[in-house]
């Protein structure tokens, strides 16, 4: 009986989040794989049980093409965020002794999480535009004669905003397991006559692969996600799973959106489960 | 490993330097364009400079509803946020002990984390049109924002009950304290400082969420989604100059919010311990 007393308290407690997550999260993913067997008219849908929609997409050549270039972006991005991140990370971490100076540093690598992401994409446009800062002071350096037409509205701004909207969710977490690093370890491995590298490599690197794999985890996630970076940043002209899905949304096709997010669903579990196999997200915190 | 400055320290800070640069250049490039004279355009060079664009924004037959979508984003981002605070700290508590169900629903917290937004989105939206009902920010969208700020408050929690010392609620316990006595008089001053941290979190993450908020919101935009729909259709630095607001006042905000964190983590500190002021 205490045992039941002890459960019904921990569950009235989590209650609120699990309603929530329930209406939010569990029944629209439930509903989304309904509806994508369901069948459509120009104007409307209908109750089904169809494979029309995935045939089609599984038939298409687009798709395909599509799904390559959602993983390539986030493979990239996921590669070029680590790098960023981790030496960012490790320059806090171990070169900056200060606590107080730690905190700024580290504080302005996170602010610009908690503002607009919409905006932190329209601020590259002044930028890499035609007659951008970039293009400008390319001419003026002599290095091109006309102005560069791939800086914006191309797979390089698609990436160079990701990488600039995500990198933080890299550092932080990498921050944080590196900041647990018992020093003690890393006086032990110098004394045993280890150089800097070889400190980097042998024990900073592998004690930092729960944050490693957390901050992939985000970035994966958002990349493969994503919709509305890549439609801004590509002017449109750049295509994802994500934006099949929002294009499907906008003509009210819902069965075949409903049909690729279900793929993108799965391929994100998958990738995501698989991660999740090498970290204890709960120890980590 | 700097007690010397090595080579490595000074490549390092500039590449630091360098990251912050392209972290923080172009909103500042936006926030110096949007001071652009009146007849300045969306580059530079500047064509004087003025406050044209800023008072542009305060003619509403210019620019869509702006300040309809900025309170809608602020009372929607203060209801997201109280309701973050209190249902992840319920879910934090619950957490300390193990309960029945407690790894599916773990999952299902880091299920709402990772999965894409526009499923969210889609999802809600399907739900309310086949229940007939409409989807409004302050329903749809409330929902569907707390799938994305729920998971980062519930983190914070975990983390924050990880490191907490149950010494001391045993000693409340000892000295005859009930349940609801012992949170509100040990349990809620100690993690005070941590529930700043998630409101932070909870109102921002709102304040700018896209994608989740785009099918569930109604015929009514939220800010963000406002700014999205001027990005296809203004091309004058007036989009330049409510980003450069909208942004000022998501500083304002964190730097409320710190302050008050520092402020609150300080007051526990001092009052948290009567060691040595004796009972007599």
């Amino acid at each position: 009986m205490a045992v039941l007393q002890k459960n019904i308290s921990s569950i009235l407690l989590a209650s609120p989040v699990i309603l929530v997550l329930s209406a939010f999260i569990i029944v629209p993913i439930i509903l989304i794989t309904a509806v994508s067997f369901w069948g459509s008219t120009e104007f409307s849908i209908y109750p089904a049980f169809l494979f029309d929609n995935y045939e089609f997409l599984l038939t298409s050549d687009v798709t395909y093409r599509v799904f390559f270039r959602t993983l390539y972006f986030a493979v990239l991005v996921w590669a070029i965020t680590l790098v960023l991140g981790f030496t960012v990370a490790y320059y806090l971490a171990f070169f900056i002794h200060s606590l107080t100076w730690q905190i700024i540093c580290f504080l302005l690598c996170t602010i610009p999480f908690w503002t607009s992401n919409i905006i932190r994409m329209i601020s590259w446009i002044p930028f890499l535009g035609r007659n951008g800062l970039a293009n400008q002071s390319l001419i003026e350096m002599g290095i091109v004669d006309e102005p560069v037409e791939w800086l914006l509205y191309s797979e390089f701004s698609v990436c160079l905003a990701f990488v600039h909207l995500y990198t933080l969710f890299m550092v932080v977490p990498i921050f944080n397991t590196m900041m647990r690093i018992d020093k003690s370890l890393i006086e032990a491995a110098r004394d045993a006559g280890a150089s800097s590298t070889q400190i980097l490599v042998n024990v900073i690197i592998p004690l930092c692969k729960p944050g490693i794999m957390i901050g992939s985890i985000f970035v994966v996630a958002l990349v493969m996600g994503d919709f509305i970076t890549v439609r801004f940043m590509s002017g449109s002209q750049i295509a994802n799973m994500g934006r099949l899905i929002s294009n499907d949304i906008s003509l009210l096709q819902y069965p075949s959106a409903c049909a690729t997010a279900v793929v993108l669903l799965a391929t994100v579990v998958i990738m995501i489960s698989i991660m999740l196999r090498f970290v204890d997200i709960r120890k980590e915190l | 490993m700097g007690e010397k400055r090595s080579t490595g320290f000074y490549v390092l800070t500039a590449i630091f330097i360098a990251f912050l640069v392209f972290l923080y250049g172009p909103v500042i490039t936006i926030g110096i364009l949007s001071f652009q004279g009146p007849t300045g355009g969306l580059t530079f060079p500047m064509q004087g400079t003025s406050l044209h664009w800023f008072q542009e924004l305060f003619r509403t037959q210019m620019v869509g509803d702006i300040w309809g979508s900025f309170q809608r984003s602020i009372i929607l981002g203060l209801t997201v946020m109280v309701i973050t605070v209190v249902f992840s700290v319920g879910a934090g508590m619950a957490y300390r002990k193990k309960f029945f169900g407690s790894t599916p629903l773990f999952y299902l917290i880091i299920a709402s984390l990772v999965i894409p937004s526009i499923l969210v989105s889609l999802g809600v939206g399907l739900i309310f049109s086949q229940l007939g009902w409409e989807v409004h920010w302050s329903t749809s969208g409330l929902g569907a924002q707390l799938t994305w700020t729920l998971p980062f408050g519930i983190l914070i929690m975990f983390a924050v009950f990880n490191g907490f010392d149950k010494a001391y609620e045993e000693a409340g316990r000892d000295l005859g304290a009930g349940p609801i006595q012992v949170f509100r008089l040990i349990v809620l001053p100690i993690i005070a400082p941590s529930l700043i941290g998630v409101a932070l979190f909870g109102f921002t993450l709102s304040y700018d969420e896209f994608a989740r908020t785009l099918l569930t919101s109604g015929s009514r935009n939220t800010l963000p989604l406002e700014i999205f729909g001027m990005t296809t259709n203004v091309t004058t630095p007036v989009i330049y100059a409510l980003g450069t607001l909208t942004t000022l006042f998501s500083l304002l905000i964190i730097v409320f919010f710190l302050t008050f964190f520092v402020l609150s983590q300080r007051r526990r500190d001092k009052k948290g311990s009567d060691a040595g002021k004796g009972l007599v």
